[in-house]
């Protein structure tokens, strides 16, 4: 416990970090969660490499039920997906806050977030100056916890209305002389509008995705939705892996909105350091992680750190901000795309095991392309009906099996805008 | 005497090589299937399994219908679980194999789900449910072994009254007293003829059929019903009674104590239980085959030092390679190109040795396989206080010569597609039609035998043209 933090954990200058004012040794943060619960744990975090982390909500005094969590799990992977109904932090303030001024004092390089949900303007403004008085690098406001809180006027009851977000984010504005983050939900249908709304409102930067409204499952034996409480349940909050693709995409949705222009703090099912650079190319510059620390613990973060600073030496280059928003030029509309590039399914027979999955798959779900020979197991593509779908090589289970190969037609790029069969194209002058 | 029944000693003794998956690791493992089309595991599967379907069941805890996929197709899928061959059958032609990678644990999966049913005694099938209308028509089988029992499972839904004849005290044939007992126990196998009986089909054990005119056998205390008997009393007959003894070689010497043939020697431990057994220190087995290494690896696992010799070459032995790596791992030593020439004993009468000679290669034959010749002044003794023959086994066509127009070929029973004999009210399957395979090829006879008496029942076939099958 008392050893210093040793150097293997010491990340290089290519990931230090300054997210909209905040200074970290490394843009991999704990998320506001359990593993940030307690001083005991996050000083252990960031001794095991974290840059920084982001305080269990503060909030009003809450009592939590039990059981909390539940999970869906895939084949033989356990907690593809996670939802819970624990509510903010069910500690007293003051505990809190002594902890967090202890690791503060211990740790005075690494970030140490305030994260928040009051309800009114005078107790937001009481603990954001509480906060401050014990040094908090920046501030955090919950405006997405979709379970329990909402019920009380908080959390995504908040992140849903976009003009009380602007006021509440306004408030906090109001006194804080450190950097204030909004966390949005991803329970809306336009994350833009959210995203406007806290910038409207002041926000120096938002982070996202909060948990999505979740039924993992229920007890087949006893009809219970999961997690059972005494034989009752409710909506939870959805994280993991599963998430990932909806978080992906709400962070580039942002990103991509010319008007949106403050950092954003990627969340949501990252595990490995190849799920946080997907989120920096699609816009995010710092990253937070819950989930992937309550299954595997503290440790992961050193393969995110030696994984991200060798794949930036691959690329050659000196610091990760430089793939911040780089696949948010190439995330556009449907119709920019081109209706004039082909690709065609592949099988190399030679790696091809023949296990015909491709062929059930275009068969029954896809475009009748696959055919099977009568003296081999490996299938044969039927190139004038292939569509280029991919769904074959998505189920091929050997690498590199099925590829999709170009096919070169000698046309020149045409996009629905202009395509013969759009009745609504622009007419050429 | 009946079976022991298994106990502790024997676990200890005969660890199973396929020990059960818990719920968890069966789960795990098929996750892993790939659920390939027209599966190559189904088609390298004698009784076609829908192995990829009850392995997606068994991943969804649908083990009861796991277990029914299995039985609808072979209903003897549990003693197959662990019997089979699989590597060189349904886990032999995974796809998994062509990735390098371990091909999915299909012998075990399968007896995940058919132990449960077997515990748990889940019942699948009922008599006549394969019929509109049953046939009052009754059927005699002769033996209880895979290829009976699965004829006269596969009788009763059909709606014909089967009724097995087994001489052995327990049915089951080889799985009860022929395999190993460290792949499939006594009372494995005879739970499992239990679970199979409940459908409704008589066993009459411990009774053999013999011919009216065949000679007496004193040492035989069970029933015995004639074959012309059985003729006049049932509208068709099945024959699955599997092989006889070991063959002898007619060496000199063949008579001091302490020879067996191997599948004698087998026998008498599934009967007997292992601490019942005695073995000598030093045993010579003589052959190569499968069964040379049940009796190797049995006699080593009773302490025994074990010495296996072939006459011909390693590339020749027909024993499959993941037995052959058994062995080796029970200490069996392995010796090639070396036949006996005689068995030599002591003057109290006991064998204390076998004198071989070497062989070198000799022209190919017709077939392309090298002759074998012995090199003169090459001869040269091995000791040993027990000799286990290992040489294959005798057919019973003593027993045939007494059913008219029985058609044999090899002493093996000709038979056409519907394994019908060249008499047509004769139908037999297993060993004694393919002269000996694996259960799960008696099991495919005995069910598709069902389906051709059933056919002959109605009259719908007659005499066909007897192929081979
Ligand atoms: C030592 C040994 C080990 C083996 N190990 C394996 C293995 O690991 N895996 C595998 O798949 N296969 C194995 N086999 C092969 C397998 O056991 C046989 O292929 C299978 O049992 C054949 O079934 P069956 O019904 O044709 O004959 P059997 O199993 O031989 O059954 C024939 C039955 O008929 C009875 N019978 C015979 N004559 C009469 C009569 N006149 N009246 C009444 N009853 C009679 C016998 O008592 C016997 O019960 C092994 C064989 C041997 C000899
Ligand atoms: C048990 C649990 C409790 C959480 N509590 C909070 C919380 O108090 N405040 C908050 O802003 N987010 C909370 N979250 C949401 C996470 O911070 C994070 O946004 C979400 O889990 C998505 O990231 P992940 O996929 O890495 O888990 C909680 C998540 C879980 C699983
Ligand atoms: S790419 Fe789609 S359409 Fe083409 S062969 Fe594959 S699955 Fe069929």
């Amino acid at each position: 416990m008392s050893k210093s933090v040793s150097s293997k954990n010491q990340a290089s200058q290519s990931l230090q970090t300054n997210f909209a004012g905040i200074e970290a040794p490394n843009p991999f943060w704990l998320a506001s969660a359990p593993p940030t619960n307690t001083g005991y744990q996050v000083a252990n975090a960031f001794r095991a490499g974290w840059g920084g982390a982001v305080w269990k909500t503060l909030g009003r005094p809450i009592v939590n039920v039990s059981s909390r969590y539940s999970a869906v799990s895939y084949k033989n992977n356990r907690m593809m997906g996670l939802n819970n109904i624990e509510l903010i932090t069910d500690r007293p303030l003051d505990v809190n806050l002594a902890e967090m001024k202890a690791v503060k004092a211990e740790f005075p390089h690494h970030a140490l977030i305030a994260s928040l949900m009051f309800e009114t303007e005078a107790e937001w403004h009481d603990c954001i100056r509480r906060c401050e008085d014990i040094g908090v690098d920046g501030f955090e406001l919950n405006f997405g916890c979709p379970h329990g809180m909402c019920e009380r006027g908080m959390g995504s009851a908040v992140g849903q209305n976009p003009d009380v977000a602007e006021k509440i984010t306004g408030w906090a504005k109001a006194v804080a002389t450190k950097p204030v983050i909004v966390k949005l939900t991803p329970n809306i249908t336009d994350i833009r509008v959210a995203g406007l709304a806290a910038q409207r409102g002041g926000a120096d930067a938002v982070s996202l995705i909060n948990t999505i409204n979740s039924v993992t499952g229920i007890n087949l034996d006893t009809w219970e939705p999961n997690p059972s409480v005494n034989g009752y349940s409710t909506h939870g909050g959805y994280c993991g892996p599963a998430v990932k693709p909806i978080a992906l995409n709400m962070v580039a949705e942002l990103a991509k909105d010319p008007a949106f222009k403050i950092p954003i703090s990627g969340i949501g099912g990252i595990e490995t350091w190849q799920d946080a650079a997907e989120f920096f190319l699609m816009g995010a510059s710092s990253v937070q992680v819950c989930t992937a620390v309550m299954h595997y613990g503290f440790r992961i973060v050193e393969e995110m750190i030696s994984g991200l600073e060798s794949y930036l030496d691959q690329h050659q280059l000196s610091h990760y901000s430089a793939l911040t928003g780089q696949a948010v030029q190439r995330f556009t509309q449907w119709q920019n795309l081109d209706l004039n590039h082909k690709v065609i399914a592949h099988i190399n027979p030679e790696t091809c095991i023949g296990c015909q999955v491709c062929y059930s798959a275009c068969e029954d779900g896809a475009h009748q392309s696959i055919a099977l020979l009568a003296n081999s197991r490996v299938p044969q593509i039927k190139e004038e009906s292939c569509v280029g779908c991919n769904l074959c090589s998505l189920v091929c289970p050997v690498d590199d099996c099925i590829t999709m190969v170009p096919i070169e037609r000698g046309l020149e790029k045409v996009t629905w805008l202009d395509h013969p069969a759009n009745p609504h194209r622009k007419v050429m002058v | 005497m009946s079976v022991v029944p298994e106990t502790t000693q024997t676990e200890v003794i005969f660890p199973k090589i396929k020990p059960p998956l818990h719920q968890n690791q069966a789960v795990i493992e098929a996750s892993r299937c790939l659920f390939c089309h027209d599966a190559p595991c189904i088609q390298a599967c004698p009784t076609s399994i829908d192995i990829p379907m009850f392995i997606r069941q068994i991943m969804t805890h649908n083990t009861a219908g796991a277990a029914k996929t299995i039985f609808t197709q072979n209903i003897m899928g549990r003693a197959c679980a662990y019997v089979c061959p699989t590597e060189v059958l349904c886990e032999g032609a995974c796809v998994y194999n062509d990735l390098n990678e371990k091909p999915i644990d299909i012998g075990r999966l399968q007896g995940f789900a058919t132990d449960a049913a077997i515990a748990n005694n889940w019942q699948f099938f009922e008599a006549n449910d394969q019929t509109e209308t049953p046939l009052n028509k009754k059927v005699a089988i002769i033996g209880g072994g895979p290829s009976g029992l699965a004829c006269a499972h596969e009788l009763t839904r059909l709606g014909v009254k089967a009724v097995v004849f087994e001489a052995s005290e327990h049915a089951g044939g080889l799985n009860t007293y022929g395999v190993a007992p460290y792949k499939y126990g006594n009372n494995d196998s005879i739970a499992e003829v239990a679970y199979l009986q409940q459908i409704g089909f008589e066993i009459q054990t411990h009774t053999r059929v013999i011919s009216q005119d065949s000679p007496q056998d004193k040492s035989f205390s069970g029933k015995t019903i004639s074959i012309e008997a059985l003729d006049a009393e049932y509208d068709a007959i099945f024959i699955g009674a599997g092989l006889g003894k070991s063959k002898r070689l007619g060496l000199p010497g063949e008579h001091f104590q302490n020879i067996h043939g191997a599948a004698e020697f087998i026998y008498t431990v599934r009967k007997l239980g292992p601490a019942n057994v005695s073995i000598g220190q030093k045993v010579l087995v003589i052959g190569a085959g499968n069964t040379a290494i049940d009796a190797s690896v049995q006699s080593a696992k009773l302490g025994a030092e074990v010495m296996l010799v072939y006459r011909r070459t390693q590339q020749d032995q027909s024993a499959y390679y993941f037995e052959v790596e058994l062995a080796r791992l029970n200490g069996v030593q392995f010796k090639y190109q070396a036949s006996p020439v005689e068995v030599l004993g002591t003057s109290e009468g006991l064998v204390s040795g076998v004198r071989f000679v070497k062989n070198q290669l000799g022209a190919p034959d017709s077939l392309g396989k090298q002759s074998m010749e012995p090199v003169a002044g090459s001869e040269f003794d091995l000791p040993c206080d027990t000799v286990i023959f290992a040489t294959g086994q005798e057919k019973l066509v003593e027993f045939y010569r007494n059913i008219a127009h029985l058609e044999l070929e090899n002493g093996k029973i000709k038979v056409n597609d519907c394994y019908q004999t060249h008499n047509p009210k004769y139908f037999a399957g297993g060993d004694c039609v393919n002269g000996g395979k694996e259960v799960v090829n008696a099991v495919a006879h005995g069910r598709d035998a069902a389906r051709g008496i059933a056919q002959y029942l109605k009259s719908s076939i007659s005499a066909r043209t007897v192929s081979h099958v």
